[in-house]
């Protein structure tokens, strides 16, 4: 049943052969029910490939399938081959199941879009190069899908391509990514020189032996490539602005699957990470919660539903960082896939809000849409439980997880991990909380023009879009917000509704694949241990301890909630939605002007030393050349006599310096 | 006296040196390709006779072997300077050795 594991990343490979060949000819909706049937396909051989696993024992769940030798060039031996092991299969699993999902709700969303079958052509493009990602059997297939991924989150943030904002929010993705994918590249080069394979098998077996320093170097340029892709400080600030993206994109790539490749990627190599100096995991870590708390801080301002979400997903990641850190994979691994499924959830809600909205995405202008569209407001409900970390939702028991880890890590650091993570926990709670109030709650405001007194709008108002959007939607007196449009929004198509159950009932039951109360219900602990085992950090928290750990995280969750329901639901309290927030501590302006003003003479003077300096070198050593080849070619005349001459002269010479030496 | 005079080696390498002089200032002063190519010829066979000579005194085989070769070569290079030559005098007959510098690129 094992070797069945190419099937997996071929079924998408083949869809997207089809649908880009014939695509168009296949038509609407018939090309998304192919990529559908490819992923879901996908998803079948992944739960055989799971249960032929399931069949082995121990160290031996970890199967490797080669399938043709890339380049043999001396020692570097890269072949195409897929690992098979507990971790890729949890992350295939999820992967092809989730994105299945979202291929389904988008036929829904995308219809009637004039390049429907292309957005398919894409996502099984994606779902293919996500697969190649996590079932790579060495660094480089992974890194082929990396950057597989990295391309189609270009195609499809892009994908309304015809807007200037959307053409340069992918290209903001795309080069941001290279910088993380600069650091992966180095990795897998020095894991080459200093271990002479790129085989995770060996890479992972050799970790050991490895110096230090190395080991830190090999650790910490991974650590870069995950920041990249993974969207943590300072490389975040492309998923944001990702989010003009179709919201099926932004819930599969931008929030379920492609942003986990960083968290992935650590776990993966996680005896490199060991092997490294003490302070690797430390800096991972501090990334992970600091990234998590700023990006909390900067969703409690945004009036756009979908940047919430794209924070709140930096957000999260930030806490998978942090459990990396304090060598808590397994719950690095079960909060990544509990997020997959209540953020898939929250995004695919969010795009049935904007769907039945007519493609509105102001919250300001939502409100009491739980009358219009009961399933999704159920539903979305369900996941702004799990990601506020409400118990029994699932969100609630992998985040304790990760403070509990973040707790035990032990010191002054892990108690301040800890606290930063707790207060996190309490904003997550509130801002999703602000977001639910805003969108399902209250009066509807759709008719309203946004910037009268909408209590919300106070805080955060911000001259610039508050022109644009009078500009281009307001109508300036109470009026639909598109002229000519009747505004009613409605509840989506079962197409769109159905994934939305299917992940709720996900959202809300996922924990029980790593339940706390007693060491036989940790499955995914017992799961990964081949892939993880040695490297998990082992805490010795007492009972009470932890079980006063998670009341307080419960009462922090809480505190959240009733906090924004104070301020936005019963509105007793004035909003206070700082401009710094909203403007995200004007981290993109900084990046703006450094690169405007000193980064741009920077590269001026580095393009004046490569013009001057090393083209000068070139073009000196050409001058040089020509010069004395000017003057040379003058000796030949064309007469053949004067050559003569020259040779009879060359020859008397010659016999003169032998004479002289014999006789002198 | 005549009888008296006995003929050594030395009067075979004077010969090959004396031919090889002529050969080489034939080349240097005259312009006719085809005289140019006999001067030629002749320090050619002027080196192939001291290496005879060479041969006897040391007794060594050697020398007569790469006569041959000289040989050889010589025949080849005869085949291939006659025809340029031949073919430059077709297109114009009084032609020197100077107007091949047309050639010249």
């Amino acid at each position: 049943m094992l070797d069945i594991v190419w099937l997996i990343p071929a079924l998408p490979l083949a869809g997207f052969l089809v649908l880009l060949a014939a695509g168009r000819r296949i038509g609407e909706p018939a090309s998304g029910w192919l990529a559908t049937a490819a992923c879901g396909g996908s998803f079948v051989a992944s739960v055989v490939v799971y249960a032929g696993l399931l069949g082995e024992e121990g160290e031996g769940r970890s199967f490797v399938q080669t399938l043709f030798e890339w380049m043999p060039v001396g020692d570097l031996q890269v072949d195409i081959g897929f690992l098979a092991d507990p971790l890729s299969i949890t992350m295939a699993l999820f992967v092809t199941g989730v994105g299945t999902l979202i291929h389904l709700y988008s036929i829904g969303y995308m219809h009637g879009d004039r390049d429907f079958s292309k957005f398919f052509v894409y996502m099984n493009l994606f779902v293919f190069s996500m697969l190649m990602l996590v079932l790579g059997s060495n660094m480089l297939v992974t890194f082929i899908g990396w950057e597989g991924v990295g391309a189609c989150s270009y195609f499809l943030i892009a994908f309304w391509f015809t807007d200037e904002a959307n053409a340069s929010a992918g290209k903001k993705a795309f080069v941001t990514n290279r910088i993380g994918d600069w650091g992966f590249l180095v990795a897998i080069f020095l894991a080459f020189a200093s271990l002479g394979t790129i085989d995770y098998a060996g890479v992972n077996a050799g970790a050991e032996g490895l110096p230090a320093v190395t080991a830190t170097a090999i650790g910490l340029l991974l650590f870069v490539g995950a920041v990249g892709k993974s969207a943590q400080i300072p490389l975040y600030v492309w998923l944001p602005d990702a989010m003009v993206g179709p919201t099926p994109v932004s819930a599969l790539i931008h929030a379920a699957t492609m942003v986990t490749g960083g968290v992935f990627l650590m776990t993966r190599v996680n005896p490199i990470l060991a092997a490294g100096y003490d302070w690797v995991p430390d800096v991972i870590a501090w990334v992970g919660v600091i990234t998590a708390f700023v990006a909390a801080t900067i969703a409690v301002a945004q009036k756009d539903i979908k940047k919430v979400l794209a924070y709140s997903t930096i957000s999260q990641l930030g806490y998978m960082f942090l459990a990396v850190g304090v060598g808590a994979y397994v719950a690095a691994i079960f909060h990544m896939i509990t997020h997959a499924f209540f953020k898939a959830l929250l995004f695919l809600g969010a795009g049935s809000v904007i769907h039945g909205m007519h493609d509105e995405q102001d919250m300001r202008r939502m409100g009491g849409l739980r009358r219009f569209m009961p399933i999704t407001a159920a539903t979305f409900i369900v996941g702004w439980l799990a990601i506020s970390g409400v118990p029994p939702f699932s969100g609630f028991f992998s985040k304790d997880e990760i403070l509990l880890f973040a707790w035990g890590s032990g010191g002054a650091q892990g108690r301040a991990l800890w606290a930063i993570g707790l207060v996190t926990a309490l904003v997550t709670a509130f801002y999703m909380s602000r977001l639910v109030f805003m969108v399902f709650f209250g009066q509807p405001r759709w008719t309203e023009p946004v910037g009268e007194p909408a209590p919300v709008a106070a805080g955060a108002a911000d001259p610039e879009v508050e022109t644009g959007e009078a500009a281009t939607v307001a109508a300036p007196e109470p009026a639909p917000a598109h002229p000519g449009v009747h505004v009613e929004p409605h509840e989506s198509p079962w197409l769109m509704t159905l994934p939305l159950v299917v992940l709720a009932v996900l959202a809300a039951v996922a924990e029980v694949i790593n339940l706390p109360f007693t060491p036989d219900l940790k499955v995914l602990e017992h799961w990964l241990e081949p892939v993880i085992g040695a490297n998990e950090a082992h805490i010795d928290v007492a009972t009470a301890t932890k079980v006063g750990l998670a009341v307080t995280a419960v009462v922090a969750a809480l505190t959240g909630i009733a906090i924004a329901s104070l301020v936005y639901l019963r509105r007793r309290v004035r909003a206070v939605e700082p401009a710094v927030l909203a403007h995200a501590w004007y981290y993109d302006e900084a990046i703006t002007r450094f690169v405007g003003g000193p980064g741009t003479k920077g590269f001026e003077a580095v393009a004046w030393f490569d013009r001057n300096v090393v083209d000068g070198a070139v073009n000196g050593v050409a001058t040089v050349v020509r010069t004395s080849g000017r003057g040379l070619r003058t000796v030949q005349s064309g007469f053949v006599r004067s050559y003569a001459l020259g040779i009879s002269a060359g020859v008397v010479v010659v016999l003169a310096y032998f004479l002289t030496r014999l006789y002198i | 006296m005549i009888a008296a005079l006995e003929v050594t080696p030395a009067w075979y390498l004077v010969l090959g040196a004396l031919l090889f002089s002529i050969g080489a200032f034939g080349l240097l002063v005259r312009r006719n390709p085809l005289v140019m190519f006999m001067c030629v010829e002749l320090m050619l066979n002027a080196v192939t006779l001291t290496f005879v000579t060479f041969s006897r005194m040391l007794e060594d085989t050697g020398g007569q072997s790469v006569v041959v070769f000289v040989l050889v070569v010589a025949a080849a290079e005869v085949v291939v300077g006659l025809a340029i030559i031949v073919a430059l005098l077709r297109k114009r007959p009084h032609a020197t050795a100077d107007d091949v510098a047309l050639l010249e690129g």
